[in-house]
């Protein structure tokens, strides 16, 4: 077995009455490693993290912490810890029992929990705040708290579940640092929860994308940007465009589909698609490329520009082959000599274009 | 539109003074000079003096204060223990439990005082301060048991989640975190129980033994013995009493609604 594994969920599964709502999850997390569950709400990524911590039980599966099993066990027996969504500061204690909280209990000394929270504090920079009550806080320095009393008993894997959720747009990134800051110092395992795929590219090693209580693409963030392996990971992640198409012919390491007026081209190795058969094929926005006249020997379609959007610095293109095909091309800057209802040729680097759900089950 | 707006208070004067000109009488004729309560002699405390005098009301002060003491207590005891039970358990077993445990409040106390004498005599309990505290005890669980369940059903559950994931077990949890959180609505429940057992008589006088003489049960049998002003100087210190224990409870209550959500919404 791995030594360096910290974490390993076997099967789980998990039903609320009707509702199953995990649905075989397997996931092995090594020592340090930042993983993020990302998924809509409602996908199981809470029920997940809560299983881990121990808040839920499983209804088949195990759940494995440094090798030992701990399925069974109460949450307070095991070396994980949790930030809350809404934090859960206890309301009638100042910052410094919220924090000193987990050592209290293990009856450390009152001079070393003074130092230890002193720590803590300083780590999420809040030194000073140790008298304030959790409504005295802003929402930013509330969440602050709640990490610092979630690390200070220096938990094995700490769990967070979407902790820059109810934060605005600036105070979250500037967490998303932080917490990035944070983890490398301590050098713990986060198990992360967002449903902001932002947040999941910037932050993790891995990225576990959930839908509808399974694992869908569990890999690099540049794996699940990059060669996504459902459409509905293209479009989630990063919006893709998706483009329907039949295959015309493959070669060793790409195949050849067409769509509306044109011929597609689209990376492939290691799979055989028979003639004929659809194939999905998912294009980032910012790899398309507009041109007015047909390039030689390029492959791609013939579309009309129906929109043009300027926002936050990057110009998107609405592009249309009637009712059959609708594209979305960006890209930096405003500079664009195309206007609404030109024709325009869209091409792109085979090497962007990812054919996806090739295999449900993969 | 001027007497579209006076016509609601003038409404509600009316109403108030008929419902509290007869507590204004008493306290007002507690102060009279005169032996005959509808004769106004002139303002004095001696009723008051003479209240302080009596030996026996004031054992029956001594005895009501003890029986409110004790049963809001167990009844704090019990209500708040069968709150918490009842958010463990499922949903159509917890209303079940929830309309069982408030009947004391809904049947009308003459026959709780009926069903006690009887349960009591096949029992065959000696009538006396223990019966008291039972029935009392009885009554009062009901109140506690509401409030406090409110207060539960208002906390946000991560509270005690976030307590056990940081290593408290649940007994732990429960008096680090569940029971101050929930102390506001245990203490106003007492309160609010320590008042209802201060002055009922119904239930008092089917269940008091020979000797033991409650507060309101000694007032009721002066009343047959005709009315002194020292019993209306007694009521003015009781109503008095009541009320204060009574905006107490409702201060608690007022605790009660802060801090008691997660601190999320203030935020948004």
């Amino acid at each position: 077995m791995d030594n360096n594994l910290i974490l390993k969920l076997e099967g789980i599964e998990k039903s609320f009455g009707e509702e199953k709502v995990l649905k075989g999850i397997d996931l092995s997390v090594a020592h340090g490693e930042f993983i993020t569950l990302l998924g809509p709400s409602g996908c199981g990524k809470t029920t997940t993290l809560r299983i881990i911590a121990g808040l839920e039980t499983p209804d088949r599966g195990r759940v494995l912490l440094e090798g030992r099993d701990v399925t069974d066990e109460e949450p307070n027996t095991r070396n994980v810890n949790t930030v809350f969504q809404n934090y859960a500061l206890f309301p009638h204690m100042n910052v410094e029992a919220n924090v000193g909280y987990s050592l209290r209990i293990k009856r450390v000394p009152k001079k070393e929990i003074v130092k230890r929270v002193e720590e803590a504090l300083e780590l999420v920079r809040l030194t000073g705040f140790e008298k304030r009550m959790p409504n005295e806080l802003s929402g930013g320095q509330r969440q602050r708290v709640a990490i610092a009393r979630s690390v200070i008993n220096q938990p094995k894997v700490l769990l967070l579940d979407e902790p820059l959720g109810a934060l605005d747009l600036q105070l979250r990134r500037e967490m998303q640092t932080e917490l990035k800051r944070l983890q490398t110092h301590l050098g713990i395992t986060f198990i992360y929860i967002t449903h902001d795929q932002e947040e999941a590219l910037n932050m993790s090693d891995r990225i576990a994308v959930m839908r509808d209580g399974v694992f869908e693409q569990l890999g690099s963030p540049s794996d699940v940007y990059d060669r996504p392996r459902t459409s509905y990971i293209a479009t989630f992640v990063g919006s893709a465009n998706i483009i329907k198409g039949k295959v015309v012919k493959q070669t060793e390491d790409s195949v050849f589909f067409s769509c509306c007026n044109g011929t597609g081209i689209a990376a492939l190795s290691g799979v055989t698609l028979s003639e004929e058969s659809e194939v999905t094929v998912a294009l980032r926005r910012e790899h398309l490329s507009l041109h007015k006249e047909k390039p030689e020997n390029a492959h791609g379609f013939w579309t009309v520009i129906k929109e043009k959007r300027f926002s936050g610095g990057i110009l998107q293109i609405l592009l249309s082959y009637g009712d059959d095909l609708e594209l979305i091309s960006s890209k930096q800057g405003l500079d664009s000599d195309m206007t609404v209802g030109d024709n325009v040729f869209v091409t792109w680097n085979p090497e962007n274009a990812v054919p996806v759900d090739l295999d449900g089950d993969q | 539109m001027k007497n579209r707006t006076k016509l609601p208070n003038i409404y509600l004067g009316i109403v108030t003074a008929i419902m509290y000109l007869p507590i204004l009488i008493v306290i007002i004729y507690s102060f009279n000079e005169s032996r005959i309560s509808s004769v106004w002699e002139g303002f004095s405390f001696k009723w008051y003096a003479d209240l302080f005098r009596d030996k026996s009301i004031l054992d029956a002060l001594i005895n009501s204060i003890i029986l409110a003491s004790l049963s809001s207590l167990s009844a704090g005891v019990i209500g708040t223990l069968a709150a918490v039970g009842m958010t463990k358990v499922k949903l159509r077993t917890n209303s079940t439990v929830e309309y069982i445990a408030t009947l004391p409040i809904i049947i009308p106390e003459i026959i709780l005082g009926i069903i006690f004498l009887l349960y009591f005599s096949l029992l065959g309990l000696r009538f006396g301060m223990t019966t008291l505290i039972i029935a009392h005890t009885t009554f009062c669980v009901p109140y506690v048991l509401i409030l406090v369940k409110a207060r539960l059903a208002g906390m946000d559950k991560s509270f005690v989640e976030a307590a056990r994931d940081l290593g408290a077990s649940g007994p732990r949890a429960f008096f680090d975190i569940t029971l101050p959180l929930i102390l506001p609505a245990v203490a106003s429940g007492m309160l609010l129980s320590f008042a209802m057992s201060f002055d009922d008589v119904v239930i008092s006088v089917f269940v008091t033994g020979v000797n033991v003489n409650t507060l309101p049960l000694k007032i009721y049998t002066s009343l047959k013995t005709g009315v002194t002003p020292k019993i209306n100087a007694l009521c003015t210190l009781m109503f008095i009493a009541t009320i204060i224990l009574i905006m107490l409870s409702a201060y608690l209550g007022k605790l009660n609604r802060i801090n008691t959500t997660d601190s999320k919404e203030e935020t948004l």
